[in-house]
């Protein structure tokens, strides 16, 4: 990266600037804020699944029937620097078993079946008291070790992200609080509630990467958060921490919408926020990094909205991970007699579960139930009458109408070329196209197709290679054998004459 | 006119000799349409399309002694490729060579194995981990599925096995998405 652009991004929130496309949006989210954020009872079983981000599933560290605390590791990643996965209440372990999972393929994975005792009893925690005087890699590991990932839906392992952003160096710690998709309130409620607690993870982490600056940033419509972080930055006696409005303008809240809105800066292709010395972390995260240092308790669960018409009483409600979904509703006060589709995340990016027996993930930040209100504005679909909407609000840049036809005509490689893996899968595309092509799901179908094409590819070079390496070693050998052979026979066929000379000239 | 006919000849006798120069020197090593015709064959290395491997099916092709139907493992969606790069009329797949099936990796029975040895000298890219009277088994990620190790196995103990993981995560086509919600 140019020093220029390191220069401007250091500047970032300064000013604010503008990102291509991006729709104004209701935002729905009235229905949910009303009331506080409440905890849900414990269920009868939770779920854990054993596969919670992109990557191979966790192996279990406990087998059926062992009792386990809150918060202790029931199972753990292969990787490093991933960690394990916690049991979100103290019980017994009632089967490892193949369950469906929250997933849009409505895949099944290995879940840890956890029959809770009602204690919930915590594990012994290990706060780490001076995390300000710690050093920085103490403070990684902890994050790894307490499970702590993305919370605004990414799930990507916060400490992978700390490990790369310090091989990068980073000056600027940007706090996302822009949630943008319309229905979703969790970390809105999150930062009204505990603005202290996003405060201190913003600390943690800005320790844990070693940045000069951070920026919370939020939308411009959010009243009451400003007025409740504002305090708690003045309480937190913080001078290099800044608060930043930004306009509400879907998806100003993507992780390359958000540093664009703050630097002006449009991060190129295949290019990371690190390379400029941003991270961008979720408000959410940093709650959970506070609690995994200073309380030392493990991300065992989370804030999700119950939303929607389909719901009777929306709510923001403080579920573990493992909890059915339908025990949430019903926490809710259940279906409304027209509820009709189930969606695990907002409007725009989720994607409709098959049934409410799913559990909650790490990943869930939103339950929205549709009624059939809702869905009767779906309407066929139609072909593409290449009006260009869909390039107007891409704010990817992209052009939708032309990936939405390489895809269907399995183009994957011309679909990457023009630029499917920078889709963010906003689906504002989607959104505006007249002709209501489902064109974001054809692109996150592109995209996992592009993924195994890539992934058969390199199985298929590695087997040239070793077809090949196979081959020169066999054709090796059997010229080593002919020249033995050739040897021998030229050492007979020597002595031979050498003999023969003998007994020829011998008698003479 | 003369000065014309003269200065003409000797322009073209610089381009050619320039352009014998070129073809002598400048050659590639390989034969590109080998190599291209090479990378869209799925190097299963089965040999079921009556050749000792992928490559030599694809020497073979570029040469013009085989059609481009032959090969099971890379199925309809490998023949129109070849097609596509060859610029001619995709084929049906031809049965003699076998079907089309789901990729597959070879699992040992690790309790039957009698340690033969058999099947390592049969595997194509050396995914057989084994020793003389010792049990054997299949590097799965690295096995390509040919079946090459079945036949040779005294004790049977070898069976192929379609790995789940692969198309669970697949995700749906959209319209049949739409068509099942
Ligand atoms: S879903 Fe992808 S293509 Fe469509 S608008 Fe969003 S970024 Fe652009
Ligand atoms: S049939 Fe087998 S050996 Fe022949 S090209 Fe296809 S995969 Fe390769
Ligand atoms: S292990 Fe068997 S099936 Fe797999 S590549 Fe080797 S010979 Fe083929």
């Amino acid at each position: 990266m140019q020093d220029s652009a390191v220069e401007r991004a250091r500047n970032a929130g300064k000013r604010l600037f503008h990102f291509h496309g991006g729709l104004r949006l209701h935002h729905h989210k009235q229905a949910s804020c009303q009331v506080a954020v409440q905890s849900v009872a414990i269920p009868p079983r939770l779920y854990i699944p054993l596969m919670q981000h992109a990557g191979p599933e966790a192996t279990p560290l406990v087998g059926t029937g062992a009792h386990v605390l809150k918060g202790e590791p029931v199972a753990r990643f292969n990787e490093p620097s991933i960690g394990y996965v916690h049991a979100p209440t103290s019980g017994t372990i009632a089967a490892i078993a193949r369950q469906a999972i929250t997933h849009p393929s409505g895949l099944e994975g290995l879940c840890v079946v956890l029959k809770p005792d009602g204690l919930d009893r915590w594990t012994r925690l290990q706060p780490m008291e001076h995390w300000q005087s710690a050093d920085p890699e103490l403070i990684r590991q902890r994050l790894c070790e307490s499970g702590i990932v993305g919370l605004g839906g990414a799930v990507f392992p916060t400490s992978r992200k700390v490990e790369e952003a310090r091989n990068f160096g980073i000056h600027t710690l940007i706090l996302n609080g822009a949630e943008c998709e319309p229905y979703i309130s969790c970390d809105e409620m999150l930062m009204r509630e505990q603005p202290d607690k996003v405060v201190l993870g913003a600390l943690i982490l800005q320790k844990a990467v070693a940045a000069e600056q951070v920026i919370i940033a939020i939308e411009d419509q959010m009243e009451e958060v400003f007025s409740a972080l504002q305090a708690a930055i003045s309480n937190a006696d913080c001078t290099h921490m800044r608060l930043v409005k930004v306009r509400t303008i879907y998806p100003e809240g993507g992780e390359k919408q958000l540093i664009q809105v703050l630097t002006g800066l449009e991060i190129p292709a295949g290019c990371r926020p690190p390379e400029l010395g941003l991270l961008c972390q979720n408000v959410a995260t940093a709650a959970a990094v506070a609690e995994a240092v200073t309380e030392g308790k493990p991300l065992v669960q989370r804030i999700v909205t119950v939303t929607g018409n389909g719901v009777k009483r929306p709510h923001n409600l403080l579920a573990l991970i493992g909890t059915p979904i339908s025990t949430l509703v019903d926490a809710c006060g259940g279906y409304t007699h027209d509820a009709a589709r189930l969606v695990l995340g907002g409007p725009l990016m989720g994607y409709a579960l098959a049934s409410d027996q799913n559990p909650v993930i790490k990943a869930a930040n939103c339950i929205l139930v549709l009624s059939n209100r809702d869905i009767q504005s779906d309407q066929a679909e139609m072909p593409c009458i290449r009006c260009g909407e869909c390039a107007r609000v891409c704010p990817a840049l992209l052009l939708p109408q032309t990936l939405n036809w390489q895809i269907r005509n399995d183009l994957l490689d011309d679909a990457s070329d023009s630029g499917l893996g920078e889709c963010i899968e906003c689906g504002c595309c989607d959104y505006v196209c007249p002709s209501h092509i489902p064109l974001a799901e054809w692109f996150r179908f592109g995209k996992s197709e592009h993924q195994l094409l890539a992934m058969e590819r390199s199985q298929s070079n590695l087997a040239r290679d070793r077809y090949l390496a196979r081959e020169a070693r066999l054709e090796q050998l059997k010229q080593d054998r002919e020249r033995r052979l050739g040897e021998k026979k030229q050492a007979l066929r020597d002595r031979t004459s050498v003999t023969g000379g003998t007994m020829g000239q011998g008698p003479a | 006119m003369s000065l014309a006919i003269f200065s003409i000849g000797l322009l073209g006798t610089v381009c050619g000799l320039g352009l014998g120069w070129a073809a002598k020197s400048l050659r590639a090593e390989t034969d590109p349409i080998v190599d291209r015709i090479d990378r869209l064959l799925p190097q299963t290395q089965c040999g079921k399309c009556n050749f000792k491997g992928c490559r030599p099916y694809a020497e073979a092709i570029a040469a013009g002694q085989a059609e481009i139907n032959q090969c099971p493992p890379g199925g309809e969606a490998g023949i129109r490729a070849l097609a596509d790069l060859l610029g001619r009329e995709p084929l049906p797949l031809n049965p003699a060579n076998g079907l089309e099936k789901p990729a597959a990796v070879a699992v040992i029975d690790e309790l039957v194995c009698i340690g033969c040895t058999l099947c390592i000298e049969a595997c194509p890219v050396d995914a057989i981990l084994g020793a003389t009277k010792q049990m054997h088994t299949v590097i799965a990620a690295e096995c390509t599925g040919c079946e090459l190790c079945l036949p040779p196995c005294p004790v049977d103990c070898i069976v192929m096995e379609i790995p789940e993981a692969i198309d669970r995560r697949r995700r749906p086509r959209p319209a049949l998405a739409a068509g099942a919600s």
